[in-house]
């Protein structure tokens, strides 16, 4: 991992990210991360829940504040007090892990109304635009439907679409198929794929393996709030050099197969060494850290 | 425990169909107990010369009613519909990030939830009084819009931010992530979700604010801007019998009661939604 200090101001540089810390209260989630993402590069984020993965995601989008750190994307630098990051928001569409479209609006409203409020564009343009994106993830028959009509996956390439119709630089994606039934993943994952191929730059925090290890150009494994590794999938998923990318990978391959107590004598260490809380609660953190 | 002790008094037990037999039965019995103590104790003829003349009814039912009635519905809409605006407003200050926007709205809330709604409409027919050449628009109807829709929005208001409140966080996500600003946010994403929300208790708060219209008289109104229940206390003096005033209390029921079942029907709505 190489950190530089200064923005490169490179025009291939979308992403940017320098020593970025993060804490919630006293807890500090994200130790001083830094990664360049270039154009048209697609990066898997992996790591074990609460290691600070979908923060850092949402700190590129100024979702969350940063507590320390430069974050520049397209060269701006977003987490300048003074930055236009509304303007900065529409360059980079994201798709949340529980789809949050809108239930008042219908599919195709849900993707006409920033670009027509935001951008300002004229509404026939919009709403053409909006039917190529709802092509591509399949869905152009459903423009008149309700989200709640729809099934998670639907939801979900939905949004892809709502995100992509503000025609964005760059995508993020916070664990898009993490909500969804296991029947359901593929489809999402298609057009991830498909958008992947077609060039667009992506940030993509996720669980799904096979995708990061076929479609990523680099993935970056975090675990207590810093990169432990990071690199191309062969080498960090198929040939990972350190012991705890091994433990993660090995329980995510094959959970039926993972010693017992494993993961919670790797909690307790990655706790020992850190004491990180995982800020979404979830179930494998309702053991009380060890120290 | 499944067996009975040999010393306690072997009773026969009841199953629970039986049980919950005899509590119907005794329930019943105590029903026809209190309709049979009516018709020993009240006199027919007295509560009908009271409550229900005949004659008077006949002269209660005029265009007059009509229009008292009407005019109750204009009062309440007004009001409901002053009190929403400003209800609205209050509830946005209340989560403003502006401390001062939080302590005045607050303020607002507390006072007109906790003083009597007939003191501050009589504050408020003085209110011409302290501000000499004061006119309120649309006369009579702006000062009763006004008076009950103050009160009105307190309420509201609270109702509101529990709406705004109930809106999923992802939602205002969701919009900014599409770089809305947050005011534009509020209008097009968590409004209209947080009125959805809150139909059926805005509803019911209909409902209220068409009762409390009886309190407007003391404003002092003309007698065409008579609303129910002073039409039916100034007919009530006249004949000096309350019929009238029956009648009046009886037509609210026109306009509260589709109501009650609106709000029954969007309730069911709102839990089938999620």
């Amino acid at each position: 991992m190489t950190t530089t200090t200064i923005p490169t101001g490179l025009r291939d540089d979308e992403i940017q990210i320098y020593d970025l810390h993060k804490s919630f209260g006293d807890v500090e989630v994200l130790k001083g991360i830094s990664t360049i993402i270039h154009r048209g590069e697609v990066v898997c984020v992996i790591g074990p829940s609460g290691s600070g993965k979908s923060t850092l995601l949402r700190c590129v989008n100024l979702l969350e504040q940063p507590t320390k750190g430069r974050i520049f994307i397209l060269n701006e630098e977003i987490t300048d007090p003074d930055a236009f990051f509304d303007d900065l928001r529409t360059k980079m569409g994201m798709v949340f892990q529980q789809f949050n479209l809108f239930p008042h609006l219908t599919v195709l409203d849900n993707c006409t109304i920033a670009p027509i409020n935001v951008l300002k564009k004229k509404k026939t343009d919009v709403e053409k635009f909006a039917l190529e994106n709802l092509a591509k993830v399949g869905l152009e028959d459903r423009g008149h439907s309700y989200p709640a009509q729809l099934s998670g996956g639907q939801q979900q390439r939905v949004a892809i679409a709502r995100a992509l119709t503000m025609d964005p630089e760059l995508m993020l994606f916070d664990e898009p198929t993490s909500a969804l039934d296991p029947e359901l993943v593929g489809d999402v994952l298609s057009v991830m794929r498909d958008l992947a191929n077609s060039g667009m730059t992506m940030m993509v925090v996720t669980h799904e393996m096979a995708f990061a290890r076929e479609v990523a150009d680099r993935v970056i494994f975090m675990d207590g709030g810093v990169i432990v590794e990071e690199g191309p999938p062969d080498e960090v998923i198929g040939n990972p050099r350190h012991e705890r990318t091994k433990t993660f990978l090995r329980r995510v391959l094959d959970p039926t197969h993972a010693d017992p107590g494993e993961e919670d004598a790797a909690y307790a260490k990655r706790h020992e060494v850190d004491g990180v809380r995982d800020s979404e609660g979830s179930s494998q953190d309702l053991h009380p850290p060890t120290h | 425990m499944t067996t009975t002790t040999a010393d306690a008094p072997a009773r026969k037990r009841l199953s629970p169909r039986k049980r919950a037999q005899r509590a119907r039965i005794i329930q019943y019995a105590g029903l026809g107990l209190i309709v049979l103590l009516g018709v020993l104790f009240v006199d027919g003829r007295q509560m009908v010369n009271v409550f229900f003349r005949p004659d008077v009814i006949a002269k209660t039912i005029a265009p007059e009613l009509g229009r008292a009635l009407l005019n109750t519905v204009i009062y309440t809409i007004g009001a409901f519909i002053f009190g929403l605006i400003l209800g609205t407003v209050l509830a946005l200050m209340r989560l403003s990030s502006v401390a001062v926007n939080r302590w005045l709205a607050s303020i607002y809330i507390e006072f007109f939830r906790g003083v009597p709604a007939i003191i501050v409409f009589m504050a408020f027919s003085l209110l011409p009084l302290a501000i000499p050449g004061l006119r309120l628009p649309l006369d009579p109807y702006g000062a009763v819009w006004m008076a009950l829709g103050l009160v009105a929005a307190a309420y509201m208001a609270e109702t509101i931010r529990a709406g705004i409140q109930a809106v999923p966080k992802g939602q205002l996500e969701a919009a900014r992530s599409l770089g809305m600003p947050a005011g534009m946010a509020t209008q097009k994403i968590v409004l209209p979700q947080a009125f959805r929300i809150v139909t059926p208790p805005l509803t019911n708060e209909l409902i209220l604010l068409t009762k409390d219209s009886s309190l407007v008289y003391v404003l002092g109104l003309t007698s065409e801007a008579y609303e129910l229940t002073k039409y039916g206390r100034e007919l009530a003096t006249t004949y000096a019998n309350l019929t009238p005033l029956v009648i009046a209390g009886l037509s609210y029921l026109i306009i509260t009661l589709p109501l009650t079942f609106l709000v029954r029907r969007l309730e069911a709505q709102a839990t089938k939604a999620r």
